[in-house]
């Protein structure tokens, strides 16, 4: 069982362990002028998680909650004010770009709005080349569009896709472009964020299917951000419940969907309108009645 | 396994599998009639400036006083073999207009695309890296623009001395802040984009990320502003000469033609008039081409 | 005449920038008063379209080739604009998607609400500001004082909101248009905004016309639903009968297709693309003879 809170000791198949983050934005003031230096805006207070090889994690929030803060910061695009981040026994946080270099290639991510997460003035087959060249995955060309036709092959777009550009694509087409980015060069760990909150549920499902069997064809450890509890519970082995830059709950899907110990979880539960009838809904359940700014 | 795409809604983009690929660039711009005119215009006066000596009719400093103030063809009183009439001189308006165009163009393109070179690597730096270096190059930029430009003109073209070598410079310094302020602001939206944080995230160098995310996606305003600027430096130009700033009277300058013009509009309104409609012009299809450009050129504005 | 607070028939239009492409296929309708009815469909479906023709605010290249709208009486097609502003805002309102655009930064809340107050109703400031703190009292916003002296900005996404739908409650309207008024907003806050509606809908009797690609928020806010597809209405029935026993194939993969915590077998189906062929050559081949295009399947 994996419900605790706080890191434990290296397990064998631990990919990624993250200890006592804290995240802040925004500039600390310069000690010159204070006695202390001024920290930002907080955004992450203590996360601890674990991420094990081939597993995926669902992390759901809603908004300010920071679970789009912490994808980035466990993939080391942003940096914690406090904590640690071992990926595969190595501490991240204290790597310069350098030295982040070659680990970039085995965590990659997947973003929400592929419009703005595709360059609009590249094409499909520059996108997908690129990277592959510049971590020495292909050794010409020729042979970098050939993995690329083949991986393009493989999310179900045709071969054609290579000199499109981004707005020439639909939405699910695009997101699974970007899928394609992102385990083109074979990583070993994914974050997904809220990659499919802007699609139709047909789309949605074809990308999240399609996601699936990537993940367990490449034996991929998978972080899916969303604030969709029903779809985490659709393809994640464990749950993160994130509130205000805590994590108030996590746990095994069955677990804590069957048996939700935070009052948090239970709402984020009850609010979600199920295509069932199921008339008393709207009436009752733990939602608040009054709101203050 | 290979799956069809998904139902699209319907007037979503073009299939893939459709037999038609997206339009060329080539294409795009060729169909776009005010590009064509513009570029057309345009390109007919980069000739005429090449290849001035060839085309004009007449020696434009060839001064004839029996033929002075001569109407255009086609109105009485005109002689044969001058189209555009002559100015008090006996000069040839249309072949002092052809040389004129050396010295407008020479101007446009140098000066603007010194002012853009110096002025967008400024603002990609300001905007991509940000706070100290970005405060620095803004701090700059406003205490430059409270310099009145047409003093600082004035005031170059005196140190300088007179002629195309200070018109130009005085272009570049007065302008440069025009290309780093608007470029600086588009590199600072560019940086937020996400395909930026993917290629951190795939481990690409800042300045790989500089020039090959960002820098493409500036380039369709930078262009456009690079044309504008093309027009603003022919006008600039023009009023230099009209004060006697720019080149020496001899060369034949529109705004000399049109200080010259000035003097004699009751009897020959045709000296000031042709360059005035040449400026006009000018500047109106070098506005056209930097639109149809910049719509062009933007994959994501082409639609 | 059936006792239908809007009534919706063949409603049919095109995008002429795109060659006359249909966007609506003979859409009809009933809203019954005190009724909410859902229209749910994926994007492109043609839903707002639907809902700007009721407000006749559809833009220019789409026109309407067929149908009426009847409300009270009135084809809202046919009326000018004069007589269509009369009716807008006093006896249909529209709460908007994104209240953060609906709402005017530049303006405070206060302004903004006693508009329609004062211009449909005649009302003073003083007497128009006293109403419109009672609703937002109503809509359970606990500062009412406080929230009307604000800038949109100043409040949160659910607050905004909540403002929106006092504002179109305001003057007690006979029918109100939702166009995805949920799909912004946190889903806690969301569950919190449909109770609110509903619950403003039953207490003055208003019909809703609610829009959403989501049918599980549909299922629960609905009495009955239109499913659209293509601009063309496949299913029409209560809510119970769509959900326990729905009848058009669409409506099955739909729901198929919808993820649920409670079944995470079933759900995230994606929808057969022989269906979506199937169905195309369906609208395809009515679309060939105007003449005897059927209403759809009540």
């Amino acid at each position: 069982m994996r419900a605790r809170l706080t890191a434990g000791p290296l397990m064998a198949d631990d990919l990624l362990i993250a200890s006592g983050l804290y995240v802040s934005y925004g500039k600390p003031r310069p000690s010159v002028l204070a006695r202390a230096p001024r920290l930002g805006v907080p955004v992450l207070h203590g996360v601890n998680l674990e991420v094990r090889k081939g597993e995926t994690v669902g992390i759901v929030g809603e908004s300010g909650s920071g679970k789009t803060t912490l994808g980035r910061t466990l993939i080391g695009l942003v940096r914690p004010t406090a904590g640690s981040i071992r990926f595969d026994g190595i501490d991240i946080t204290t790597l310069d770009e350098p030295a982040m270099r070659p680990l970039r290639r085995r965590m990659q991510m997947i973003f929400q709005d592929p419009m703005s997460s595709l360059n609009p003035r590249h094409t499909i087959g520059r996108i997908l080349t690129q990277p592959m060249r510049l971590h020495g995955l292909a050794s010409d060309h020729a042979s970098a569009r050939g993995r690329a036709r083949d991986i393009l092959d493989r999310v179900g777009l045709a071969p054609s896709t290579m000199d499109c550009y981004s707005h020439e694509l639909s939405g699910g087409q695009r997101q699974r472009v970007g899928i394609a980015r992102a385990v083109v060069l074979r990583p070993d760990f994914v974050i997904a964020d809220e990659i499919v909150s802007g699609l139709d549920v047909s789309t949605q499902a074809q990308v999240l299917r399609l996601l699936k069997e990537l993940t367990s064809e490449m034996h991929l450890a998978l972080a899916f951000i969303s604030h969709d509890l029903s779809v985490i519970r659709s393809i994640c082995d464990r749950v993160v419940v994130m509130q205000s830059g805590s994590i108030v709950e996590q746990g095994p899907c069955e677990q804590v969907f069957a048996a939700p110990r935070a009052a948090y979880t239970r709402m984020l539960l009850d609010a979600i309108p199920l295509p069932v009838l199921d008339p008393d809904w709207l009436m009752s359940g733990p939602a608040a009645d009054q709101v203050v700014n | 396994m290979v799956e069809v795409s998904a139902a699209r809604p319907e007037g979503s983009q073009a299939t893939l599998g459709d037999t038609l690929r997206p339009p060329s660039i080539r294409t795009r711009l060729l169909g776009d009639r005010k590009v064509v005119a513009a570029g057309s215009f345009l390109l007919i006066l980069i000739v005429a400036a090449l290849a001035a000596p060839l085309i004009a009719p007449r020696d434009p400093l060839d001064q004839n006083l029996m033929l002075a103030t001569l109407p255009p063809a086609g109105f009485a009183g005109a002689e044969p073999g001058y189209v555009l009439g002559t100015d008090d001189l006996g000069r040839d308006v249309l072949s002092r207009l052809i040389f004129g165009t050396r010295v407008s163009l020479t101007v446009a393109f140098i000066a603007a695309g010194l002012a853009a070179l110096l002025g967008s690597w400024l603002g990609l730096v300001a905007g991509f890296l940000g706070e100290g270096i970005d405060s620095l190059i803004s701090r700059l930029v406003d205490v430059w623009m409270a310099f009145p430009p047409v003093l600082l003109s004035i005031l170059l073209v005196a140190v300088l001395g007179t002629g195309l070598h200070s018109v130009i410079t005085a272009i570049v310094v007065i302008d440069w802040t025009r290309f780093c302020r608007v470029v600086r602001t588009e590199t600072m939206a560019q940086a937020r984009m996400d395909y930026v944080v993917a290629a951190r995230a795939l481990g690409f160098s800042r300045f790989a990320i500089l020039l090959r995310e960002i820098l493409p996606n500036v380039m369709p305003v930078l262009i456009a502003l690079i044309t504008l600027e093309m027009g603003i430096a022919v006008v600039v130009e023009a009023i230099l000469s009209f004060v006697g700033l720019s080149v020496s009277s001899d060369t034949p300058t529109w705004g000399g033609m049109i200080a010259a013009g000035r003097q004699s509009i009751h009897q020959a309104w045709w000296v000031l008039a042709a360059p005035l409609l040449a400026l006009f012009a000018t500047v109106v299809a070098f506005n056209q081409l930097g639109d149809g450009l910049a719509r062009s050129l933007d994959p994501v504005l082409r639609r | 005449m059936s006792a239908a607070r809007l009534s919706i028939d063949d409603l049919t239009a095109v995008s002429v920038r795109d060659g006359n492409r249909f966007m609506l296929r003979d859409v009809s309708l009933k809203i019954a008063i005190g009724e909410v009815h859902g229209i749910v469909g994926e994007s492109g479906a043609g839903k707002s379209t639907i809902a700007k023709a009721i407000l006749g605010i559809i833009p220019s290249q789409v026109k309407v080739t067929r149908g009426r709208i009847d409300f009270e009486g009135l084809d809202l097609l046919s009326l000018s604009s004069t007589a269509l502003r009369a009716v807008l805002g006093r006896d249909i309102a529209l709460i908007a998607q994104d209240p953060s655009t609906a709402l005017n930064p530049a303006r405070r809340i206060e302004a903004q609400l006693t508009d329609g107050l004062r211009l449909k109703r005649g009302l003073s400031s003083s007497e128009a500001r006293m109403r419109a703190g009672t609703l937002l009292e109503d809509v359970q916003i606990r500062d009412p004082t406080q929230v009307l002296r604000s800038y949109p900005h100043q409040l949160s996404g659910g607050m905004r909101q909540r403002v929106l739908i006092a504002a179109a409650f305001a003057l007690q309207p006979k029918l109100v248009i939702a166009d995805e008024p949920t799909t912004a907003l946190d889903v806690t806050v969301q569950k919190q905004i449909l109770r609110l509606i509903r619950s403003l809908q039953e207490r003055h009797g208003t019909s809703v016309l609610f829009v959403s690609h989501n049918l599980g928020v549909v299922a629960k806010i609905c009495d009955r639903v239109s499913v659209l597809y293509m601009g063309k209405v496949m299913e029409q029935a209560t809510t119970a009968e769509l959900l326990t026993a729905p009848r058009h194939p669409y409506t099955k993969a739909l729901l198929g297709a919808t993820p649920r915590y409670d079944a995470p077998e079933s759900g995230l189906q994606p929808i057969p693309p022989g269906l979506i062929a199937a169905l195309r050559a369906e609208i395809a081949a009515s679309d060939a003879r105007p003449a005897d295009r059927g209403s759809a399947d009540g």
